[in-house]
């Protein structure tokens, strides 16, 4: 079978982001594979040990998000498709989704498609039930396990970790389904793989062959506009420390002060 | 009155999320600002009930779609009878809690609708009849201001516990049945059965959280940490540095690569507080922070701080509290 894999680059998660100009930067911190997304590659490269056929990861982003890409043959997925347009930069979920459906569409023959539960960029969570949509392919989202991929029927079995515990489902294939941590231990890179990624040749595909347009895609003003980027108003005051004779004491004067913020 | 201004009721087998209370309350206010009112989107089987409870809750309007194809949450059952309706109605704005079902169920909006969402919101406020909305990115690092200006209906999701929980009061509600979209043969899911989690408490909806990290040592380390929890009705949180040693498991982790919480009180039990926990918990009202190293981060985000052993001090704050609330 033919699995895609969509990822993104992110900062690393320990950057320390700053705002210049209105912008949000992180010095010189390392951009990585989104760390949501390196289950989604594991998950695509062990489905595929499973089934036979193929991974192509697709990441959408400038050219610095090659490297995201290599990361990803690296670890084992066969090749890999850049969306890259200077037309993009700036597109919110829904045209994230757009774009990366019609890239599925373009690899013509994907069966399933899997993506981390959301980036920690943006933290929306919406692109891959929004790519689901646009396919008009089944949705899993926030998958904990994959219990069958039955390619013979187009099926797939699943379970998903909700707020309420786990939800055990089945759908049809073609999917998109996005995946939570608890879904398996991703692999590092190997040495071979490595050297596999330095030499891919990896195509980019714009949005003119893709068949998309961004004023069409923004028609109607209907897209999301970021403003006013900001650090975090720090908190008031430094910390009080609660110092006392014995710990009991020390107990006591923080209960009253707990209980006089009324948070318990 | 139009009631322009709608708010997706997310429930679980009939019961609904606080998340949805808070939504519908935020909703109420930004519908005064647009001179409408509220109508709530009660989807399931079996939930006149919640009808019921969304009035009482404020709700002006109710669009109940009561039908055994929506006994679960599908994503495509559930969004394609709101995007009719919605295509139909023409709201304004739609509100829905940043839940799981939530950010499912906007993101088939958008794309139906072909609107963008603006998502996790965590303050509101409405400029020109556009929602301006606050929301964290970066994990919770920076703010930035959210929306979409041109957009019929605007679509918003809100953070659970950013905005308070209205009162309910005895309130009446129009109600209007409303007509599955989908039958059963052409929603492509089909839920099999649940198994409960394994945690009391949800993280997310929890008003108290006490946390465990490297400091406590080891997985029977946990115990005070527990009993703490216990005392306190709390939910039991845990930094990537005891998840990733094994020794609780992940779905206690808060931070960057776990769940994102926003309590009245959190508790940090041994936890230096590296940014990617910050990220998780640093918006909770009130942070307590009990360590040996004075120099820990964590202190810097901490309202009230604790220099000590934790196994010298949980366990007394442990016998304190369970005295103050036994009273």
């Amino acid at each position: 079978m033919h699995i895609a894999v969509c990822i993104k680059q992110t900062p690393d998660s320990a950057a320390n982001m700053v705002v210049e100009n209105g912008a949000a930067t992180w010095g010189d911190a390392p951009m990585v594979v989104n760390p949501w997304d390196e289950y989604a590659l594991e998950e695509a490269i062990r489905t595929k040990e499973q089934h036979g056929g193929q991974v192509t990861a697709l990441v959408m982003g400038p050219e610095s998000a090659r490297e995201a890409l290599k990361t990803a043959i690296a670890m084992g997925c066969d090749s890999g498709v850049m969306l890259s347009d200077e037309t993009l930069a700036s597109c919110d979920a829904r045209m994230t989704a757009r774009v990366l459906a019609s890239a599925i569409e373009k690899l013509d023959d994907v069966e399933l498609a899997i993506f981390g539960k959301q980036a920690i960029d943006g933290d929306t969570g919406l692109v891959p039930v929004s790519v689901a949509c646009a396919l008009g392919w089944t949705a899993l989202s926030y998958v904990a396990e994959v219990n069958e991929v039955d390619v013979d029927n187009a099926r797939i079995s699943v379970a998903r970790s909700l707020e309420e515990g786990r939800q055990n489902c089945t759908g049809t294939l073609p999917a998109v389904i996005s995946v939570v941590k608890e879904i398996n231990e991703p692999r590092y890179p190997s040495f071979i793989g490595i050297r596999k990624a330095s030499k891919a040749e990896i195509p980019v595909w714009d949005l003119a062959e893709l068949g998309l347009d961004v004023a069409e895609m923004k028609a109607g003003g209907a897209a999301v506009i970021w403003s006013d980027m900001r650090p975090l108003s720090a908190r008031s005051g430094a910390v009080d420390f609660i110092e006392g004779e014995s710990m009991e004491v020390i107990a006591a004067t923080l209960a009253d002060r707990l209980m006089a913020d009324k948070v318990i | 009155m139009a009631s322009d201004v709608w708010v997706y009721v997310d429930q679980f087998q009939g019961n609904a999320l606080p998340a949805a209370w808070e939504t519908l309350g935020a909703a109420g206010e930004v519908a005064a600002d647009l001179n409408t009112g509220v109508a709530a989107l009660v989807f399931g089987h079996d939930v006149d009930e919640l009808a019921q409870q969304a009035a009482d809750y404020g709700a002006d309007k109710v669009f109940l779609c009561d039908d055994a194809t929506l006994a679960d949450f599908r994503v495509q059952a559930f969004g394609c009878a709101a995007a009719k309706l919605a295509a139909a109605e023409k709201p304004q704005v739609i509100f829905a809690p940043a839940t799981t079902r939530g950010r499912d169920l906007t993101a088939l909006l958008g794309v139906e609708l072909g609107i963008g969402v603006v998502a996790d919101g965590i303050a509101l406020q409405v400029e020109d009849g556009v929602l301006q909305v606050t929301r964290p990115v970066y994990a919770g690092k920076l703010h930035a201001t959210v929306s979409a200006p041109g957009a019929h209906p605007q679509i918003v999701t809100l953070r659970p516990r950013a905005f308070p929980r209205p009162e309910p009061t005895a309130g009446s509600a129009e109600v209007v049945q409303v007509e599955a979209v989908l039958a059963e043969e052409d929603i492509s899911v089909k839920v099999v059965d649940y198994s409960a989690s394994a945690s009391d408490v949800s993280l997310t909806d929890a008003s108290i959280i006490v946390s465990g990290g490297r400091g406590v040592g080891g997985p029977e380390g946990f115990e005070p940490v527990r009993q703490l929890a216990v005392a306190l009705g709390a939910a039991m949180g845990a930094s990537r540095a005891a998840v990733d040693a094994g020794w609780i498991p992940y779905s206690h982790q808060v931070g960057q690569t776990g769940k994102t919480v926003s309590p009245d009180l959190y508790i940090a039990c041994g936890i230096s507080g590296a940014i990617q926990h910050q990220a998780g918990m640093r918006t909770a009202k009130v942070i307590v922070a009990i360590n040996k190293d004075a120099e820990a981060p964590i202190f810097k985000l901490a309202k009230y701080g604790v220099v000590a052993d934790l196994f010298d001090a949980v366990p007394v704050l442990t016998d304190e509290f369970t005295r103050r609330l036994g009273e």
